[in-house]
């Protein structure tokens, strides 16, 4: 009966908890909707969180993009097929290393960033204050956060792609000897300009994911400083996983089976 | 009869399976200082908050000025609150923001003023408080008094009909007790609106109310004027006062 007890109870408690996000989501789109946007605070928030973030995507996708070229360039040229190391590499950079690197990495740095902040406002009663004066946290902080991943996350992904394919690229040329003509000629046979645009939705939805996970973990933080670590925490490992899920989702919607 | 501004009528409220308040009624008076008393964690400073709808009670009703707020939508109160000041026992200051800005939150977001409106309200504000020429600096640049006044100045800066005041002189010193105390008498005066003060600081008390009600086990147990209260028979409020250990309260 105890272990009912606490399936029960966990159960409640993920419900409760995709509840709790799913009404910080809608109420944020409804200010979005109704243009209640502050201007000034989402670029603050876009420089912050998107372009702070830009030298720690831009490694991980270079070094991910050189390793994966290092990885299948001999083995495609000992094959005959060294001619399609560029569409392989770009392909599944578009596809998935681009949009899914980057938004793990902002989910570690900007995604905490968001807990973190938010939690320490919440104990410091600095979120009843909004409250009392008459303004929505979700309109003050909620909204210009998401707004501004939402802009920054998809152009950081498309950096994380060309950084990550021009490193797969020289990785390919140095070691296995492809010339520069001959993957580019692949990459941009195999890889269609519509993939690009279906990988800027997937960003777009992880960017929504990491901003209203974070929000929502900052602004249910309880129990001081160790409630915030707490926050910080989950704020990452829920919005990896979500990500993770959400990926396969979304691949499955956007490319289906080609 | 005094005019009723507020009226929390037979509420409970839990934190879990903890109850904080139980069949709980009490009126706040319309121009007067009310203080609230009790031990700490009687549930004074939710109290506070269910005056503002910050919370909700799991059962009674909450009145302002005749109108039931817990059945108001979440964009009701919003309006409510923004006709209610309410003063932070630790300010609760943005500490991105500085002084200024704190004070001016509330102007830029929730009424037309011009930047020129916005900043001769912010100067006059916080020159009522005694922070004049503060505008520029950081809430961690202020030590704790002024802290709590710059929050009392963003309290009232929209002139609220009523402020609530959560603990405005506990851990400071006396003069600065003083003059906080001073200062909360002044912006009643000056609001002629409402103020409702959660404190057990007992000599300011004594200075300030109009009215005193006490909190005990979730429930008001003595209210009345200054002089009622201080000649009060119940056991439990004279231990209180007294600052007794022997009495009916459990240590």
């Amino acid at each position: 009966m105890k272990v009912l007890d606490e399936v029960g109870r966990d159960t409640t408690s993920v419900f409760a908890y995709a509840g709790g996000v799913s009404e910080l989501l809608v109420d944020a789109l409804r200010f979005i909707v109704m243009l209640q946007i502050r201007v000034g605070e989402t670029f603050d928030q876009a420089f912050l969180l998107g372009v702070q973030s830009w030298p720690i995507v831009v490694l991980t996708a270079l070094f991910t993009g050189m390793v994966f070229s290092l990885e299948s360039a001999v083995q495609a040229v000992s094959y005959g097929v060294g001619n399609l190391v560029g569409g392989v590499v770009a392909f599944s950079t578009v596809r998935e290393l681009g949009p899914m690197l980057s938004a793990v990495v902002v989910a570690g740095r900007t995604g905490a960033a968001i807990a973190a902040e938010l939690g320490s406002m919440t104990v410091t009663e600095q979120i009843e204050a909004l409250q009392s004066l008459g303004l929505s946290p979700t309109r003050m902080l909620v909204v210009p956060r998401l707004v501004a991943l939402v802009v920054m996350l998809p152009l950081l992904a498309m950096i994380a792609d060309v950084v990550s394919i021009l490193g797969g690229m020289w990785v390919a040329h140095i070691y296995a000897h492809i010339s520069y003509e001959s993957f580019i000629d692949s990459a941009r046979f195999i890889v269609p300009f519509g993939d690009v645009l279906r990988s800027l939705v997937k960003s777009a939805v992880f960017a929504v994911i990491i901003a209203i996970v974070g929000a929502y973990q900052g602004l249910s933080t309880r129990g001081g400083a160790a409630g915030v670590g707490r926050s910080t925490t989950g704020a990452v490992v829920v919005s990896v996983i979500l990500i993770f899920v959400f990926n396969l989702a979304l691949s499955y919607l956007l490319y289906g089976g080609s | 009869m005094p005019e009723i501004w507020a009226r929390i009528e037979d509420v409970c409220v839990r934190y879990g399976p903890k109850i904080v308040m139980e069949n709980l009624t009490l009126d706040i008076v319309e121009g007067a200082i009310t203080c609230i008393i009790g031990l700490s964690g009687a549930g004074k400073s939710t109290t506070l908050r269910l005056l503002n709808g910050l919370k909700q009670p799991d059962s009674g009703h909450v009145y302002i000025k005749g109108r039931d707020i817990t059945t108001l939508r979440e964009r009701e109160l919003i309006d409510l609150r923004r006709t209610i000041g309410f003063s932070f026992q630790f300010a609760a200051l943005f500490d991105s923001l500085t002084v200024g800005e704190n004070v001016a939150l509330p102007l830029r977001e929730n009424t037309h003023m011009s930047e020129a409106e916005i900043k001769d309200v912010v100067a006059h504000t916080l020159e009522s408080v005694g922070l004049a020429h503060m505008e520029d600096r950081y809430p961690s640049e202020l030590s704790g008094g002024m802290v709590k006044r710059a929050g009392f100045a963003r309290a009232v800066a929209i002139n609220p009909q009523a402020v609530l005041y959560d603990e405005p002189t506990t851990g400071l010193d006396p003069i600065i007790t003083h003059v906080l105390t001073d200062l909360i008498v002044t912006q009643r005066r000056r609001l002629n609106g409402t103020a409702v003060v959660v404190s057990h600081d007992l000599p300011s008390i004594y200075l300030m109310a109009d009215y005193i009600a006490m909190l005990f086990e979730g429930a008001i147990v003595a209210y009345g004027s200054v002089e009622e209260i201080w000649r009060s028979e119940n056991p439990i409020v004279q231990q209180f006062l007294q600052g007794s250990e022997i009495g009916p309260i459990p240590i």
